[in-house]
């Protein structure tokens, strides 16, 4: 997996992200065990205890489980995880309206220009 | 909790040159902290005391309670700023060297580190680079099943590469419930893999907080705070 850091958040915030982003994606799909914290870690570059911080969020969020001596699992609640990407498409497709604000583009204009542009088979 | 290492009002001079003016420090176990200060700071004095190859002017340093001996010596792996081995030593007799020494020793983790880094057993420690011998020094101290890891500049003059391996194999490899000290100024590098840190400046503690603390309420990495802190 590839892990990249900002400055301006804590690195725990940033992990729940991506570990989110990896399940949605299914780099880690429903009912998959997860690798060991200290593994996880390793790959990322980050200490263990901000790992399982980040871990411990999911769980409460229930996205992943603990079975007390198998490890942590992936839910294999589809739905749960299919709520969590539809969350996630609407937080970056803010982001993009935001973008194009910027841009002079009003919601509308935005519609519009995807539209036109399906229209030429651009997209 | 009972620190693994704590300081009270702790003080070194060397003649007239005042390297640490009373620190108070507690570290508590199962933490990697960063011991980050420009060059001259009283990083390396204190990492020192806290071996035992230095004794206080003033105050007290304890390790789990007490104070530097042959005991402390015992649980605490400490990784110098310099090569310490002699050179016509190869990787093998450097690990032998190890196992003789410290009865906390993992020679089946020291050989699986270095088979891993295709490092032979046979290759005198005078014909590696640079890099390879602070990797097997790295190997050798986290090899061991220490209480108290203290790493003075481990990821200093390397290779942006080899400074990853270094930082990946601290993280890897440290006993659970050990607390890892790491003095560096290379802080971008550190800073994802530390709890805390902790800020020296002209022998005094500036802060001692956790990185998350402070990237959640200043907004800004401990990169950037060091930088601000540090300005000339």
């Amino acid at each position: 997996m590839e892990w990249q850091f900002r400055a301006d958040a804590p690195i725990y915030t940033q992990l729940c992200e991506q570990l989110t982003l990896a399940i949605v994606s299914g780099v880690f799909g429903p009912g998959e065990r997860l690798p060991a914290v200290r593994e996880l870690a390793v790959d990322a570059g980050v200490n263990p205890n901000t790992m399982q911080r980040a871990l411990s969020e999911l769980e409460r969020n229930g996205l992943v489980y603990t079975q007390r001596t198998a490890g942590r699992f992936v839910t294999e609640d589809f739905a749960r995880i299919e709520r969590e990407q539809q969350r996630l498409a609407e937080t970056r497709a803010r982001e993009f309206l935001d973008a194009m604000e910027k841009l002079g583009y009003d919601h509308a204009g935005t519609v519009d220009l995807l539209e036109q542009m399906r229209g030429e088979q651009m997209l | 909790m009972s620190s693994i290492l704590e300081c009270k009002a702790l003080h070194k001079r060397y003649g007239t040159k005042e390297a640490l003016r009373g620190i108070d420090l507690a570290l508590e176990p199962g933490r990697i902290i960063g011991l980050l200060g420009p060059n001259g700071s009283g990083k390396t004095t204190l990492i020192k005391l806290a071996c035992g190859l230095l004794t206080p002017t003033g105050g007290e340093i304890l390790i789990d309670g007490k104070k530097p001996s042959k005991e402390t010596k015992a649980i605490v792996s400490y990784l110098p700023e310099r090569m310490a081995l002699p050179t016509w030593m190869t990787a093998k007799q450097a690990i032998d060297y190890y196992q003789d020494f410290y009865a906390d020793f993992r020679r089946y983790a020291a050989e699986d580190m270095l088979e891993k880094l295709g490092l032979e057993e046979t290759q005198t420690i005078r014909s590696m680079s640079k890099g390879m011998r602070e990797k097997l020094q790295l190997i050798l101290v986290m090899s061991r099943g220490a209480k108290l890891y203290l790493l003075d500049e481990p990821i200093g003059g390397v290779d942006p590469a080899t400074r990853d391996y270094i930082l990946k194999t601290i993280i890897g490899n440290y006993s659970e419930d050990a607390t890892v000290l790491i003095s560096t100024h290379l802080i971008s590098d550190v800073e994802p893999v530390l709890d805390e840190v902790v800020f020296l400046k002209e022998g005094s503690i500036m802060l001692h907080r956790s990185v998350d603390d402070i990237r959640e309420s200043e907004g800004k990495s401990v990169d950037e705070l060091f930088r601000q802190v540090f300005a000339y």
